[in-house]
């Protein structure tokens, strides 16, 4: 039970982090001040 | 339009600062404690399914509620939830979303100075050949003010208003500069420290055993954690205390997320990086938290000994005694790790917490950065001095109770209904979705919408009327008396029965018991202790105070046991709750200006 959880819980975290950092960044260009006047 | 032109230096930061905003001293304290004393290995059911129909569905919300916020140039939730809400009380429902950060932040500080201070005690390597007790003392020292440690007076104060400062000097350097760079600092040395206690865990065995102790094996320690008691899973209160866990874990309900949500651009993610915050939490919650205090406790104490005594106090009052026997060095590493541990998720916790005040300031009274953090610190200062004079009175636990528990379910209740009912699911769910780096389950819809709302609004009522010792059928049954633990319970206090006065010139006993009358550092102290083996402890400061009844004597409830002059506990609750309703009054004062501003500004 504690494994199983544990290595649940590891591969779910390194997924979605590894995740964030294979996704390139969006390239449209955007700012703050464009979020403004939106 | 707003002035603050704060941003996010990168996704990485953005991750880390949100995750080190869950991450806090609850993850390593309250997770093992709530684990054991709910079933077990069968508590991770309910708190697994908390997190998939609460927790997610409130981090999305809040991100999603945040993130539209920044786009109207609005960064804390009264404002945000004002432009969702339209009806002018969202505004000040919104204030719960600053209130509860700042009255949090006052206590919860004041323990992130514990952690701070005691790192430093362990690089002095203070606890070296003290007894189980007197370590247990030494913190009982510590936070009765009149005492010092280390013969600095007031020491508990100045560590107090120490970190307070270093809080309020890191929010004047701003999200990139400021918290981001706490966040990457922070959380991967974090990791590394419960890493390291962990595997100290794992390994420890039952190396640690004193002669005689056969239970005394952390691998024990591991097997109650994780052994699943299935039968309690049909007990409801298993199921709310994993609800009540993944609140405090996420820091959902309190608008910290609102905040930093509200500095992302409007097209990037937040499905994505939501999920990789929240998950990030659970690991350190699960992997790590769960691998620590209890483990250890168990190795050197024995099973008994945790089982009786788990709770929040062992972290300072036991873990620095049982470090010890780890040698010098190493002692004092795993004290400097333990305490630094304990120190970042406190600190990544509050900077969260100061972030709505910062940016409501910025946002409404164009209050420069550096300006707006330090009337953070000034505001929680005065909010948390009294948890610091008073801590031992009770007033820091009714700041617990009433901003870090009630608050919280009050305000995700608010924000559910607010986001899926007022503002409209397909409208939430169009933006949780805008710009998602990963797809969301369709299903996720009408959980946000039926399922949630429905949980938090069950959590509240049941939080609202909660039957004596949590025995709900012997209540519907016997007739229904309040638990002192219940919002209503509280506020009758029903846990105090006789001494109801604030001032009295005789003190009298709230339970039957045989009299045990001692001085105990020159204050006169009354144990009575119950047919059960619990006692129950009276202590004055007054010098005036003297027991009218003598040790071996029987006592019922109701009895007077002591003359003297007497500020009751009462007193102190009343002074908590009035300090937090005075707060509340000033925030929605602050929001009323803030509005007529903007209305003036239109005109």
């Amino acid at each position: 039970m504690m494994l199983v959880t544990e290595i649940l819980v590891t591969a779910v975290t390194v997924y979605f982090f590894v995740k964030v950092l294979r996704t390139p960044p969006k390239i449209e260009p955007d700012s703050f001040t464009e979020n403004d006047s939106e | 339009m707003s002035s603050n032109t704060q941003s996010w230096g990168s996704r990485v930061g953005l991750i880390l600062a949100m995750a080190g905003n869950a991450v806090g001293l609850g993850n390593f304290l309250r997770f093992p404690v709530q684990a054991v004393k709910n079933g077990g290995g069968a508590f991770l059911i309910p708190y697994l399914v908390s997190f998939l129909v609460l927790g997610i569905p409130l981090l999305w919300i809040e991100w999603a509620s945040g993130r539209f916020g920044g786009t109207k140039g609005d960064h804390s939730a009264p404002f945000i939830m004002n432009s969702m809400g339209k009806r002018s009380y969202w505004k000040y429902l919104g204030v719960f979303g600053i209130f509860t950060n700042i009255a949090v932040a006052a206590y919860y500080t004041y323990i992130e100075s514990w952690t701070f201070s005691y790192v430093f005690h362990s690089i002095a390597q203070t606890f070296t050949g003290m007894s189980q007790t007197e370590v247990a003392q030494f913190f009982t020292s510590y936070v009765d003010i009149g005492q010092s440690t280390t013969g600095l007076p007031y020491e508990a104060i100045w560590f107090y208003i120490l970190v307070l400062g270093l809080n309020t000097w890191i929010l004047s350097k701003g999200l990139e500069g400021g918290i981001e760079k706490v966040a990457k600092i922070g959380m991967p040395l974090l990791i590394v420290f419960g890493a390291f206690l962990a595997v100290r865990a794992f390994m420890l065995g039952s190396s640690g055993a004193p002669a005689g102790c056969a239970e005394c094996d952390a691998m024990l320690g591991f097997n109650f954690l994780w052994n699943p008691q299935f039968d309690s899973l049909s007990n409801p209160n298993v199921w709310l205390a994993a609800a009540g866990q993944i609140f405090f874990t996420l820091s959902v309900g309190m608008g910290t997320i609102h905040c930093y949500a509200a500095y992302v651009k409007s097209k990037d993610d937040i499905a994505l990086n939501s999920m990789a915050a929240g998950w990030m939490n659970g690991f350190v919650e699960i992997v790590l938290g769960g691998s620590i205090v209890i483990p250890i406790a168990v190795g050197y104490l024995g099973l008994d000994w945790v089982k009786e005594n788990a709770g929040f106090a062992m972290a300072f009052q036991t873990m620095p005694f049982l470090f010890t026997k780890w040698g010098a060095v190493l002692g004092s590493v795993a004290g400097v790790m333990w305490f630094g541990l304990l120190f970042f998720a406190g600190i990544t916790s509050s900077l969260a917490m100061g972030s709505p005040w910062v940016a409501f300031m910025q946002d409404e009274f164009k209050f420069s950065l550096k300006t707006s953090a330090w009337t953070f610190g000034l505001v929680t200062l005065l909010a948390g001095l009294p948890t610091v004079f008073f801590y031992q009175q009770g007033v820091f636990d009714q700041y617990d109770y009433w901003a870090g528990t009630v608050g919280l379910v009050f305000f995700a209740l608010v924000e559910a209904i607010l986001f899926a009912w007022i503002w409209g699911i397909d409208k939430g769910w169009e933006e949780i979705n805008r710009g998602a780096d990963i797809v969301l389950p369709k299903i996720y819809k009408p959980v946000l919408k039926y399922v949630t709302p429905l949980i938090l609004l069950v959590i509240f009522t049941m939080s609202l009327v909660t039957p004596k010792g949590n025995d709900w059928s012997a209540a519907v049954r016997d007739g229904w008396k309040f638990d002192a633990s219940s919002i209503i319970g509280q506020i009758q206090n029903v846990d105090i029965a006789h001494n109801r006065e604030a001032f009295a010139d005789i003190f009298v006993a709230e339970v039957d018991g045989v009299a045990d009358v001692q001085s105990v550092e020159g204050k006169t102290t009354i144990r009575l202790v119950q047919t059960t083996g619990e006692a129950t402890t009276y202590q004055w400061d007054q010098e005036d105070a003297q027991p009218v009844v003598t040790t071996g004597q029987v006592v019922r409830a109701g009895d007077q046991i002591a003359a003297g002059s007497f500020v009751n506990p009462i007193f102190y609750r009343h002074l908590a709750r009035g300090m937090l309703i005075a707060l509340f009054a000033f925030i929605a004062g602050m929001v009323y200006v803030a509005y007529r501003r903007r209305m003036q500004a239109l005109n």
